[in-house]
């Protein structure tokens, strides 16, 4: 078929699809492009044509700035911690639920786990400020009983514990979903036959139920092995005044504060840049394993 | 009671009293902080205080913390402008999105994979906070609610999403719709929309979930304080506990939420409940469909 025909043939759908790809070429696209002020001397007066070209010293300055680095180290030992305690727990949500035999308290504890995903971080760090903070109901029972106060929002060295408490209470229950996708898929049968071999139900579990878990735990793994770096904007930005920066400064925060706060424009393209570029690459990267080791992957090959 | 299979051992004692216990903490870890929030922002002034903070026990309720945050003010505006951010959003959204994704929906279209490939790689990258505040600025939009609604108007995500929904609705109807001579846009609108009422609904609570929890871009773009949105108000007068600015610029604790007195702890947490309603409005009637959209959304390319 010619490409004028198919065109007089497919221009309804053409036109259906236009608003989104101008919307992401002037929101998505063309800001992408825009990060070559990381190798400029950016100036807002200037423009991006005005400014001076000084190839990778934003880089270089970037690299001897140990605040930097703070940043990165941060954000690593943010992902190793969720990693650990975050990780599991879906997965051991998932196959607690998955053993509740009443549909109706089954869906009722789903109904209230994934509710809080709905929440803003806002509203998480408002509530976990109530309970537990300075003047929170925790502080304050202790102080009825004649304890001294703790506020457990304000310190640095337990800050990384909260913020993945924070995380847990906001979203482990709708990590549950998928793992709960891949156990309704499980064949009844293969427990029964497992059973008649006179496997208990540790020995079903070993077997049957974590094999069948095992593609999707795979996969979410190397995902987020690949959003190393993204460890979350909204949640550090509310909290690092009241931990200081020390604990809760992260890449995307870094990058907020160098470059919009204090101006430094070229400087913070250039770590923003840097993020993203490294997690492109560690994406590519977790995607290109999860092809080796047999699973779909983040994008099939379409 | 639902039967328990044959073959399976009847459970241990610490297994019958252990997972009940469980499920309980974990509904209670998530419900009885909105419990406290709520019975708080309902109780009087003296109920507070004689709690010496936040109330677990309900006594001596009333709505006067509702009342004077809803009758003008700084909350009252922040409301309505996060209502409307909302609804004019997710409207905006939800219409190009399923435009977009009955477009790439059907197979061997022209530049169907190209299109599809741009809305793909906005997966693996974002653009950077400093550019697209160059962008956004450049186009004159700070201070402007555009801003709000613009840059967060696609989502990939859910696009694909909807897109594979579409994907699964039989050719055989399309097909006959078009022998009866229907256009794209009449087949779009009078055979795959009302058939596809579920995803609809699902895309559409994402969106609307996420105009009225943004909070970053109003940080980012907004730096007029009459027009933040609930969000900011959120962000300031609790987790940073500081006054809110008034209209005018100035700063006042009580006029400028339209009271009388200083706020006090019933007020604050009435803030909090006001943030949380509409979610809370929203999420039975939509919480039905999400394993099935969330699953389809999963299968992308």
């Amino acid at each position: 078929m010619s490409f004028r025909h198919r065109l007089r043939r497919d221009w309804p759908l053409l036109l259906m699809v236009l608003p989104v790809v101008v919307l992401l070429g002037v929101f998505h696209y063309f800001p992408t492009l825009g990060n070559v002020i990381a190798f400029q001397d950016y100036s807002p007066y200037a423009g991006i044509r005005g400014s001076d070209f000084i190839g990778f010293a934003n880089f270089s300055r970037m690299f001897s700035e140990p605040a930097f680095w703070k940043a990165v180290a941060n954000t690593l030992s943010i992902t190793t911690v969720q990693l650990i305690f975050f990780f599991p727990i879906p997965i051991a949500l998932a196959l607690l639920l998955n053993s509740v035999l009443s549909a109706r308290i089954r869906g009722l504890i789903q109904g209230v786990v994934y509710l809080p995903h709905f929440f803003s971080w806002v509203l998480v760090v408002s509530l976990f400020q109530q309970m537990i903070g300075g003047a929170g109901l925790l502080a304050q029972t202790l102080r009825d009983h004649g304890h001294s106060a703790v506020d457990l929002m304000t310190k640095p060295d337990t800050f990384i514990l909260l913020v993945t408490a924070q995380s847990v209470w906001k979203d482990a229950g709708w990590g549950m979903i998928v793992f709960l996708a891949a156990l309704s898929t499980i064949n009844p049968a293969l427990y029964e036959a497992a059973a008649a071999d006179g496997a208990n139900r540790w020995r079903r579990l070993w077997h049957i139920t974590l094999p069948a878990l095992r593609p999707v735990i795979v996969l979410l793994l190397i995902l987020r092995l690949g959003d190393a770096l993204t460890v979350g904007f909204e949640q550090f930005i509310l909290q690092r005044s009241a931990v200081g920066g020390g604990a809760a400064e992260v890449l995307d925060t870094y990058v907020y504060y160098q470059g919009l706060l204090v101006g430094d424009f070229g400087y913070g393209a250039a770590a923003g840049l840097f993020k993203g570029v490294v997690g492109l690459v560690l994406v590519l990267a977790a995607n290109r394993f999860a092809h080796l080791v047999g699973e779909q992957g983040v994008y099939s090959k379409s | 009671m639902t039967a328990r299979a044959v073959w399976e051992e009847e459970p241990t004692a610490v297994g019958r009293v252990g997972k009940p216990v469980v499920l309980a903490l974990i509904a209670l870890a998530v419900a009885f902080p909105l419990y406290v929030v709520v019975v708080t922002s309902l109780s009087t002034t003296e109920a507070v205080t004689r709690a010496g903070g936040l109330v677990v026990i309900p006594r001596e309720l009333t709505i006067a913390a509702y009342v004077q945050l809803l009758s003008g003010g700084v909350v009252t505006r922040a409301l309505v402008i996060s209502v409307g951010i909302t609804l004019v959003g997710t409207a905006f959204s939800l219409g190009i999105t399923v435009l977009a994704a009955y477009g790439l929906s059907r197979p061997g279209s022209l530049f169907h994979r190209p299109l599809l490939f741009v809305v793909l790689l906005t997966f693996l990258f974002g653009p950077g906070i400093i550019p697209s505040y160059l962008v956004v600025n450049s186009l004159g939009l700070i201070d402007h609610y555009a801003s709000l609604i613009l840059p967060a108007a696609i989502s990939g995500f859910n696009l694909i999403v909807m897109r594979s929904f579409f994907m699964g609705i039989p050719g055989e109807l399309i097909d006959s719709a078009r022998i009866d001579g229907a256009g794209e846009f009449a087949i779009l609108r009078r055979v795959v929309l009302p058939l596809s009422k579920a995803v609809v609904a699902v895309v559409g609570l994402f969106y609307a979930v996420g105009y009225w929890n943004a909070f970053f871009n109003a940080l980012l773009y907004i730096n007029d304080n009459s027009k933040w949105p609930l969000q900011m108000v959120l962000r300031t007068y609790i987790v940073q506990q500081q006054p809110l600015p008034t209209g005018a610029g100035g700063v006042a604790s009580g006029v400028g939420l339209g009271l009388q007195a200083a706020p006090g702890l019933a007020i604050k947490m009435a803030i909090v409940v006001i943030a949380i309603v509409p979610v809370l409005l929203v999420y039975p009637f939509i919480q039905r469909h999400f394993q099935k959209g969330v699953i389809i959304g999963a299968v992308k390319g």
